[in-house]
This record gives C-alpha cells, structure tokens and sequence, in this order.
C-alpha cells in the first residue's frame, strides 16, 4: 500500500515535507525527475520516493544500479540539457563516489562555460539511529568548502518541503542533505500554498538575550531543548536555524551575535574544519568587537561515528554537552 | 556515391585532419617559442576525429576529452576562438576561464570536454538520457581514449546506457598511451571493443588511421543508434604521435614503433590514396593546406592580440 500523498494545511514528517516537495515539484515541472538506488519500485529506503513511480512513470523515475557516480554524472548530463534532476543518496555516505563529478564537474560548469547544472542530490545524513561508521556521517563541509556548491540542511518538516522546492528550482547544483533521525520525529502543519523556503536564509528558531547558538540539522532541536532547560535557570538563548551552510546567511548571524555578544557553534559533524571554524573565523572579521568572550564550538570529537550504543551516545553533541557550554561562555 | 559527392566527401575528410594538425602543431610550436601554455595534442589521430565528427548530424551532440582539439574543429568551431582559449584570452570560447583542455561551445552541440578522465563518459549517460526523453533523434557522440577505459566509470556507464537504451555512440580513441605509460602496461588486452559485449552492446573495431573506414563504421554505428536507440562502443585504434604534454621529448618511446605509426600517418595516407584513385587532384589539396595554413595564421594573430579577460571576470558566473 502506498501511504497517501501528504497535503499542505495537515501535519507532516520531516519525510512527508520531502515527498510533498517532489510531488509538487513534479506536478508543476516535467523536466524534474528522480533517480537512485530504490527510489522507484521500492520507493527509496526511507521512502521518501514512495508513490513517485506510479504517478508520474519510469521515464521520470528512475530506479539506478549501485553506481552513485554514475547516479550523479547522468544527472549532470540531463541537467546541463534542461532537465531538473533530483538524484538520491541513499545515504550520504555514499556520496562520497560521486564527488568527483560533483566538486569537477557541477560546481565548475557555470563559472568556466556559462551554463548552469540545476541537481539536487539529496539523501539522509547524520546519526542517532546506530546506523555505524558507514552510514551515519554528516559529510557536508567537503561541499561547503567548494565554491560553486549551495548546500543546504534542513531542520523541520516545512523547511524540509520547502528547502527541497527551492532546490530544485535553484539553476544552480544544491547538495541536500537531510537528517534521517529527525525523518519521523520532526513534525509540524505543513504550510498552505507553496510554502517555498528560500535558500541562503538562516531563520531565528528562538529569541534570546543571552548567547547566540548558530546550528542546523540536529542541531537545532538540541538547542531548542537546551533553550527551555536554561531558561529555568535564567539564561536566555537564542537559536539560529542557519538552513543554508552555503551561501551562509552573514546578516542573519551577524545581526544576532551583536545583539547577544556571546556566540556557541554546534554541530554534529566532527570538530576539525567543521562548519563551526568557519563560523568563528567569520565573527573575528566581522563582528570582533562586538564579542564580550570566546567563540565556542560543541560538536562531535574528531573520531568515526562508532556503532556501539554507548559510544556513539557519547559521539554525539546533545543538550548537556551544549548547557556546560553556555554555561561557561556566561560566566565568562 | 556519384564522382561529385565522393569529391566533397574526400576534400572535407582531407582539410579536416589537415586543419586539426596545423591547429595542434601551431599550439604545440607557439609553446615552444614561449608564446603559449603547455597542451595536450592528437597528432596522429586525426582521422579519428574527422572520421567520426563527419558522420554526425548538426543536431547530435558531443562530449570529449583533454584531447579535443580535432573534435571541436570537425564540428566547425571557430580556430581563432578555440587558439584564444589555450592562450587564456577574453575571446575564447569560455573567455579563457576554462584553458586549453576545457573547451565547451554550447552553440555546436559539444557540451563538454573533460580533463578529468572518464568524466565524459560519467556525463554522457545524462545527456542521452534527456534526447531520449526531449523525444530527439539526435546521437550523442562521447569520445575517449584507453585510459579512460581503465577507470570504474566506464563500466558503470556503458552499463547504465545500456540498461536505460540510451542513444549514446562511445567511442574509444584508443591511441596506445595512458599520458607516459604504454597502454600494454595497463591492460592484458589490445582492444576495448569486445567488451561491449558484456553490456549486451555492438561493439566494432576499426583502423583508426584511416579517414574513409572510421567515417564508414561511424556512420553504419550512428544509423544503428538512431534506428535502435542503443548504445554502440566504436574503437578507433590508433596513435598518438606526439608526446603526452607540450613540451615532451618522448624519451619514454620506442623509436621504431613511433615510426611505424608515422610511416602510416593518416593525412599522407588519405593523400596517398585520393591521388592513386584520381578523386581529387595535387593542385587542389594543395590548395586546401595552404587555405588551411591562412586560417590558422589569422586564428593565432587574433588570439594573440585579443586581451586577456578583465578582473572583473573572476567574480562573474559565482553564486555560491
């Protein structure tokens, strides 16, 4: 049986925000396909691609051998010619086989010849569902450092549709990548009408005085849960959903850090070069003197995501990792 | 084929290869005098090129390799803009932002040329899917050489083409070198061809020296493609004659086996051959080397004295 397509004004997953967007997008563009590992017949390994097939067809959805840079190559093939290609990670671990075409080939199109490549690669990233070391990465900041990519991660089910529409909209590639613990466990009304969330806008998830937390994925849930914790104690964050890791919203996040003057990256891909040290590296240039203490970092250690339960608890950033964090910076 | 069209037929085969060779050895020279970047040539493998880009229609589209130069010109790019683009000049065809193995012309169908080896075939699946799904009858041609033929994308491509009948015509240059290193080193095999079978694929060799043969089975492969809409893997055996890179001396070659590749030269051969059979006379392709000869003057004089692109243009085309 195949669950029925979700409906805007209703409650939706995280999921159901994703199958909405391609359904809609669908709908409304025949040039946007679908192609992955299961995305067809089986409807994707998390389903997210359920009921693509029997609506719009095998030309457009395309079920692909086990080949991710020949998944992503064809898709920048079709895409140069017109198309809008939605191609699926079945996790993005996985996206490490097509890298080379998307950091050689997607991100340079445009700036040496002029002609766009409108992908979207999508597909489930992060952990929390003790899924080890091979299927719970966040590998976003090999994208994020390559110019010519936008990447975005969505937090909620409305961004998750919405953020998915602008992707394939975007004339541009979008990595996209979603987070599969909050798959199931992330829902909310999904909005009326088109709901389109655009890229490149952080979106402030809670006001606060006190410390700005700059996080996405996850992360913001963390922090959310972390928010009403400390606000018992009279500490008072604000959480900033950044959405879009590249281009990153600066006035967003510089707005808020001269506002609080206290500043928590957190993340859950591990530390080094993660998108927590750009982050840093932004507000000593840019908001220097409006900081009253240390730019900090919460995020995994520099290790692999290990499968064993209590390591993996222990891998993972949460809400206490991130209250001694806040606590320290007020104190500071 | 009357006299007349098999006359045609033979000029432009003829001032193709030549045009290719005289574009190629004009780099090649400007690079020794100091007056242009290193580049990757394919003298000797002309006929390849010409052969196959002459059976093309204007509709059909190409994806190539570093080695494109004859790709491009068979299909009527402009040599005064592809010669500013090894230079790096604003008048290229990608205002010198992409360089000498990089040399995409959107206008002529040549959507891409790939310096990452294997990234064209990655490409091509793509493009042939969107032909078969725009409903076009066009071919799309992916050239590449042996090496490439050694990456895990080849099989993960030609595989998915023939899972999906994608009208897409493959065909390997295989020139015998993988940049310094023999292709004898790197495969137990000597031809490609043959594994086309594996993908339930037609699979053809032909002698990549001579124009008229490779011109033959690309059209009989092209006529396959668009009656089928399947893939075919069409192997052009043949030989680079020059070095990897510009400048190489090619001391890594055997001398008589590059010898005996340049005693069967595919241009002095076709003329050889057009002169025995009487098809067209000395004094006309006289005529063409030294039209070819002007073109190729006029195109380096403009790419030498076109600017080189503005400041400004580091900035443009980025958005993200």
């Amino acid at each position: 049986m195949i669950h029925p397509v979700p409906v805007p004004g209703h409650e939706g997953t995280y999921v159901d925000g994703l199958r909405l967007a391609l359904f809609e997008e669908m709908e409304r563009d025949p040039n946007v396909i679908v192609l992955g590992e299961d995305v067809g017949v089986y409807g994707g390994a998390f389903r997210v691609t359920e009921g693509l097939l029997t609506r719009f067809g095998p030309s457009r959805v395309l079920d692909t051998p086990l080949a991710e840079e020949a998944i992503v190559g064809a898709a920048v093939g079709a895409a140069i010619r017109g198309l809008r290609p939605v191609a699926e990670m079945q996790f993005m671990d996985f996206i490490s086989r097509g890298f080379d075409i998307l950091t050689n080939f997607a991100a340079r199109n445009r700036y040496r010849t002029g002609i766009g490549v409108p992908i979207v690669v999508r597909g489930p990233s992060g952990g929390g569902v003790h899924g080890g070391p091979f299927h719970s990465q966040n590998p976003e900041m090999y994208f994020v450092h390559t110019p010519g990519l936008k990447v975005v991660a969505p937090a909620t089910a409305a961004d998750a549709r919405g953020l998915l529409k602008a992707a394939i909209r975007d004339d541009d590639p979008v990595i996209f990548f979603e987070h599969k613990f909050l798959y199931r466990r992330a829902k909310e009304v999904l909005p009326e009408g088109d709901g389109l969330v655009p890229i490149g806008k952080a979106a402030v998830r809670r006001e606060g005085t006190d410390v700005t937390v700059l996080t996405y994925g996850s992360g913001v849930w963390i922090a959310l849960s972390a928010a009403e914790r400390l606000a018992k104690e009279g500490i008072d964050i604000e959480v900033v959903d950044l959405r879009t890791l590249r281009p990153l919203d600066e006035e967003t996040i510089l707005a808020s850090v001269r506002r609080t003057s206290k500043c928590i990256c957190l993340h859950e891909d591990t530390r080094t070069g993660g998108l927590g040290a750009e982050l840093s590296a932004l507000l000593a240039e840019k908001a220097f003197e409006f900081l009253d203490g240390p730019v900090l970092r919460v995020t995994a250690p520099d290790t692999s995501v290990p499968f064993a339960p209590s390591l993996e608890e222990a891998f993972l950033p949460n809400a206490n990792t991130l209250i001694r964090a806040v606590r320290k910076l007020t104190a500071y | 084929m009357d006299m007349e069209s098999r006359r045609e037929s033979a000029r432009a085969l003829f001032q193709s290869m030549v045009l290719i060779r005289a574009f190629e050895e004009r780099a090649a020279a400007a690079q020794a005098e100091g007056k242009a970047p290193g580049t990757c040539t394919s003298v000797g493998q002309e006929a390849s090129a010409a052969g196959v880009v002459k059976a093309l229609s204007s509709n059909d589209l190409i994806l190539t390799n570093h080695r494109s130069a004859g790709h491009l010109l068979a299909r009527g790019a402009d040599p005064g803009r592809m010669m500013a683009e090894v230079l790096g000049k604003a008048t290229g065809y990608c205002k010198g932002k992409s360089g000498t193995l990089h040399i995409s012309v959107k206008e002529l169908g040549v959507i891409l040329t790939s310096t990452i080896v294997g990234g064209e075939l990655s490409l091509a699946t793509g493009v042939g899917l969107s032909v078969s799904m725009q409903g076009s009858d066009a071919v799309v041609a992916c050239f590449f050489g042996d090496g490439a033929a050694c990456e895990g994308i080849f099989h993960e491509s030609l595989n998915l083409a023939s899972l999906w009948n994608l009208p897409v015509l493959y065909v390997c240059e295989n020139n015998q070198w993988q940049a310094f290193v023999h292709r004898k080193e790197t495969m137990l095999a000597d031809h490609i061809s043959p594994r086309a079978a594996s993908y339930g694929m037609d699979g053809v060799t032909v002698d990549g020296n001579d124009v008229e043969a490779v011109n033959e089975a690309a059209r009989v492969a092209i006529a396959k493609i668009r009656e089928t809409r399947k893939p075919f893997l069409l192997e052009t055996y043949t030989y680079r004659t020059r070095g990897h890179y510009e400048p190489d001396d090619q001391t890594y070659v055997d001398p008589e086996e590059l010898a005996s590749w340049k005693a069967r030269d595919p241009i002095a051969s076709y003329k050889k051959k057009l002169l025995a059979a009487g098809t067209v006379s000395e004094a006309d392709l006289a005529a063409i080397q030294r039209e070819v000869e002007t073109t190729i003057d006029g195109a380096f004089l403009f790419a030498s004295e076109s600017p080189y692109p503005a400041a400004e243009e580091l900035l443009t085309d980025v958005y993200a």
